[in-house]
């Protein structure tokens, strides 16, 4: 038998997408991005430039942004996935998202979620960062709105609200 | 949208490389997939075959013994960047890697991938090949050592045979008075010029010199002219400008979108010579 004949097999995948257990058969080919904007309907992570640079795309995988516009489906398998959509808790908006909303963080929108996830894994690390560690650490996500100020001025607040809330817990 | 493909999941490095040499043109060595899926998206290359080495396990392991640091060709550049191995032993390396692309290629690049792809704007690469670092390819049983200067023959093209897989890098440790820096200039992710050199210092007087320029030209190259005129100097001013501009005018480089050759000539020089100033005077701090 010829293996280089037969078409590429469909795979079954099990994942946590948003806290949610997925089940899929997905081909070896799907992009992340298109796993979740078109299977699960998950539209928050957004194609932009397609070829990693601009991160309007952005997850987290297993707390990790990725770019899903060149991630395979298949490497979020037996993974956590996180989109924007699932970091409100219970309708509770996070620190994040409430910050780039007073700080006007926000024009067109569509690196927002980016953003937001990529400082989600920045204040993990670093619980209260200068705006210079917010910076260095967006310095892969592309706003072509706001400057950038205020969205440095949100994560920045953000990061103060949530080490003085672990401080007073 | 990419066309199809299979994915193989080889568990050790003889089955992939077997793999590799069943498939022949057809198949490709899929890592953290930050060159290659881009590239395949395009439509500038497609592989029916994928075999994905992350299945195999223990290549991404970092570790210092009997003088060599090893990193294994799985470590991703936020792996290297984050590890107190590295800190250590290749400082240098560590703070290169925190340069590359972005945060989301860190976190999904691999050391290995980087240098494989042959890339020619890449920072480690510069950095290895003025380390003295050797690759570690296998193919089935086989393993053999190259040299990271020997290991790069032009524009995405290496000494790799297809059915080799590149494993780990080896870096010999520098010993005392050996002073390393890079220094590069970028507009956006990839370098349009990057320089590494490495210092020898001892009493005063450079006795190894290594001063490698990368992006610029088809390979990160070793300038010998460079490095001829700063063995058995002092690591004075007035010595390692003109090494920097000998650098300059040496270095192999190629008209692109990037710049122009004057350009690019000229930043190598400024490049060479923040590097050379650095890598004296870390020499310096080592020595003493």
């Amino acid at each position: 038998m010829d293996e280089r004949s037969e078409a590429p097999a469909r795979r079954r995948i099990a994942l946590v997408v948003n806290g949610n257990p997925v089940e899929a058969e997905i081909e070896p080919r799907e992009l992340l991005l298109d796993f979740l904007r078109h299977r699960l309907g998950l539209m928050g992570a957004k194609r932009s430039c397609d070829v990693q640079v601009c991160g309007s795309c952005t997850v987290l995988l297993d707390g990790e942004p990725v770019s899903a516009c060149c991630t395979l489906a298949y490497e979020a398998r037996d993974r956590q996935v996180l989109t924007i959509e699932g970091l409100a808790d219970a309708g509770r908006l996070h620190v994040l998202q409430e910050a780039f909303i007073e700080h006007a963080a926000v024009q067109c929108g569509f690196c927002t979620s980016g953003m937001i996830l990529t400082s989600l894994e920045l204040l993990r690390e670093v619980p209260a960062p200068v705006p210079e560690q917010v910076r260095s650490h967006l310095k892969g996500n592309l706003c072509r709105c706001t400057g950038y100020r205020r969205i440095i001025d949100a994560v920045v607040d953000a990061g103060r609200r949530l080490a003085a809330e672990g401080a007073s817990s | 949208m990419l066309r199809p493909f299979e994915i193989h999941e080889p568990a050790t490095v003889t089955a992939a490389s077997r793999l590799l040499a069943y498939y022949g043109d057809e198949a490709a060595v899929y890592a953290g997939g930050t060159e290659l899926l881009p590239v395949m998206k395009e439509g500038l290359a497609h592989y029916p075959h994928l075999v994905n080495i992350k299945t195999i396990a223990g290549l991404e392991s970092i570790a210092f013994h009997q003088g060599i640091l090893r990193i294994g060709a799985l470590a991703t550049h936020r792996q290297i960047e984050r590890s107190p191995v590295v800190r250590e032993r290749l400082p240098l390396l560590g703070q290169v890697a925190c340069g590359v692309a972005n945060l989301r290629v860190r976190i999904a690049g691999t050391l290995g991938g980087n240098l494989c792809f042959a890339e020619p704007h890449s920072d480690p690469a510069a950095v290895l090949v003025a380390s003295g670092a050797t690759l570690v390819l296998a193919r089935d049983a086989e393993e053999r050592r190259v040299s990271a200067e020997a290991f790069f023959t032009g524009i995405l093209q290496t000494v790799r045979l297809p059915d080799e897989i590149l494993t780990g890098v080896e870096v010999p440790d520098p010993g005392p008075g050996v002073g390393a820096a890079y220094h590069r200039f970028a507009l956006h992710e990839r370098p349009i010029a990057g320089v590494a050199a490495v210092l020898a210092v001892h009493e005063g007087i450079i006795t190894r010199a290594c001063l490698v320029v990368g992006s610029v030209g088809p390979i990160p190259a070793r300038i010998a002219e460079a490095e001829a005129g700063l063995i058995g100097q002092a690591p004075a001013g007035s010595v390692l400008s003109a090494a920097a501009e000998a650098a300059g005018r040496h270095a192999d480089v190629l008209e692109d979108l990037y710049g122009s050759v004057d350009y690019k000539r000229h930043i190598v020089a400024v490049m060479a010579r923040r590097a050379l100033k650095e890598a004296a005077a870390r020499g310096h701090v080592e020595a003493t």
